[in-house]
């Protein structure tokens, strides 16, 4: 039986919020992990989504097969890798914020470049052949005819990728950073009280990922 | 103006052109026809360079790759712009255009193709398929080619606009001195517009000349057969 159901009323508020407010320091950590890893996961994967395209055969290869490790492989295991191992191999210090924006971000790197992939491929390659008969740079091209055109299919998939990020960064918290999932966790064990803190984490993740998806409408809005 | 030597051009071991040489001179309608399949777009993708030969030679007198302008079927206009910012872009981008000079030119080519000027604004997606396309030739000609390229530009044209982009391609070819090019299936079209027609048929040549060719006892059984399949159609 949770705490909730055995206080006063009174006390029950009180208890709600000094849940709610112990909780609620661990948002700007996922935040910074997440919207991080959001920058940094788009910055990668439109630099594998340029070697991809340049038809090198070796920047291919390795695009391939960057995309085919982080995609086949689970997410904690990249995380403990980075953190727990990769300094053993590099011998460098590697802070626990750190580890996690770096896994966050590779991780969606992947996704990221392959969402980036469909919407270049959704533009008619018929525009690209035009342009080239028009003499357009490659670089023009891709800058003022093709990318705006795959933003429109691409922003669905990117806020669904971004809402996936952040709900994966309630990860991190097993190598120690104090975020939402870990405060909960750290709750509810101390109050002996599983169910107010999950709800109270719940709705945060809840509140935070409503937030980015009313930001994704307001920007497909745009683009029609 | 251009002169192409051995031609060859194969998708998968399937010889989509075979041996083809032929010249083309300035200020000159070409019109090829041919059955689908005979390799008449991939010969003229092979001179505008949107597809690479396996073997021969294209030789491009007296112009380079900039001057050689290309007309889709589908159009293909740049769906996030503007019909004026469609025409302007590359003007502005490889010619170096200031956007006054870029407008100010593809307004009179809009009204060369007998377009409005309330239309400017609009994007590709409001258009007909005839404005489409007469857009697309603006497009192209703000470039100032030499030559250009039509790939079956009536395909998708209703009968009154297929006159209409007749009536343009002739003027525009006469008023520049343009080598033009044009793939069609549009029998009546090639008689009255070209100066030569060229009938292929796997990938070669199989008959050259005037629209006489088209007219009369053909000495060709396969042009023949080809031009009754379509008086079939056109009754």
């Amino acid at each position: 039986m949770s705490l909730i159901e055995i206080v006063p009323y009174t006390q029950k508020i009180e208890y709600l919020l000094y849940i709610a407010r112990y909780i609620a320091q661990g948002v700007m950590s996922t935040l910074l992990c997440s919207l991080s890893a959001i920058v940094f996961g788009i910055f990668i994967s439109i630099c594998l989504t340029i070697l991809k395209y340049t038809n090198n055969t070796c920047f291919v290869f390795f695009v391939k097969v960057y995309i085919s490790i982080i995609r086949g492989t689970p997410f904690f295991l990249q995380l403990f890798f980075v953190y727990f191992a990769l300094p053993g191999l590099v011998n460098v210090h590697v802070s626990m914020i750190f580890a996690c924006i770096l896994t966050l971000s590779i991780n969606s790197s992947a996704y990221v470049s392959e969402i980036i992939r469909g919407g270049i491929e959704s533009v008619d390659k018929g525009q690209v052949d035009a342009a080239k008969m028009l003499s357009i740079s490659y670089y023009d091209t891709m800058i003022d005819i093709v990318l705006p055109q795959s933003l429109k299919s691409i922003i669905p998939s990117l806020i669904n990728e971004i809402i996936n990020l952040v709900k994966e960064s309630a990860v991190v918290g097993v190598i120690g950073i104090a975020d939402i999932m870990r405060r909960a966790h750290i709750i509810s064990v101390e109050k002996y009280d599983f169910v107010t803190p999950l709800c109270i984490a719940g709705l945060f993740y809840y509140i935070l990922i409503f937030i980015i998806a009313q930001i994704g409408i307001i920007i497909e809005k745009k683009l029609k | 103006m251009i002169k192409v030597v051995n031609l060859i051009k194969k998708y998968n071991h399937i010889l989509a052109l075979d041996d083809i040489s032929y010249s083309f001179e300035k200020g000159n309608i070409y019109s090829i026809i041919g059955s689908s399949g005979s390799g008449k777009s991939t010969f003229i993708k092979c001179i505008a360079s949107l597809e690479q030969p396996d073997q021969g030679k294209i030789c491009y007198q007296g112009i380079d790759k900039q001057n050689i302008g290309f007309i889709f079927q589908n159009f293909n206009l740049f769906n996030n712009m503007t019909v004026l910012e469609n025409i302007i872009y590359a003007p502005q981008k490889v010619l170096n255009l200031n956007k006054e000079e870029a407008v100010y030119s593809a307004q009179n080519l809009l009204k060369a193709v007998n377009l409005n000027s309330s239309i400017e604004d609009q994007y590709p997606h409001s258009l007909s398929g005839g404005q489409k396309q007469r857009v697309s030739i603006a497009r192209a000609i703000a470039m100032n080619p030499k030559v250009i390229l039509y790939d079956e530009p009536t395909s998708a044209l209703d009968p009154e606009n297929i006159i209409e982009i007749l009536n343009i391609i002739k003027n525009l070819s006469l008023s520049k001195d343009l080598l033009s090019i044009i793939v069609t299936h549009h029998i009546k079209f090639a008689q009255i517009i070209s100066d030569k027609i060229l009938f292929f048929e796997n990938g070669k040549i199989l008959v050259e000349g005037d629209s006489s060719i088209l007219y009369g006892k053909m000495k060709n059984k396969r042009l023949r057969e080809f031009l009754s399949k379509f008086h079939i159609i056109d009754t």
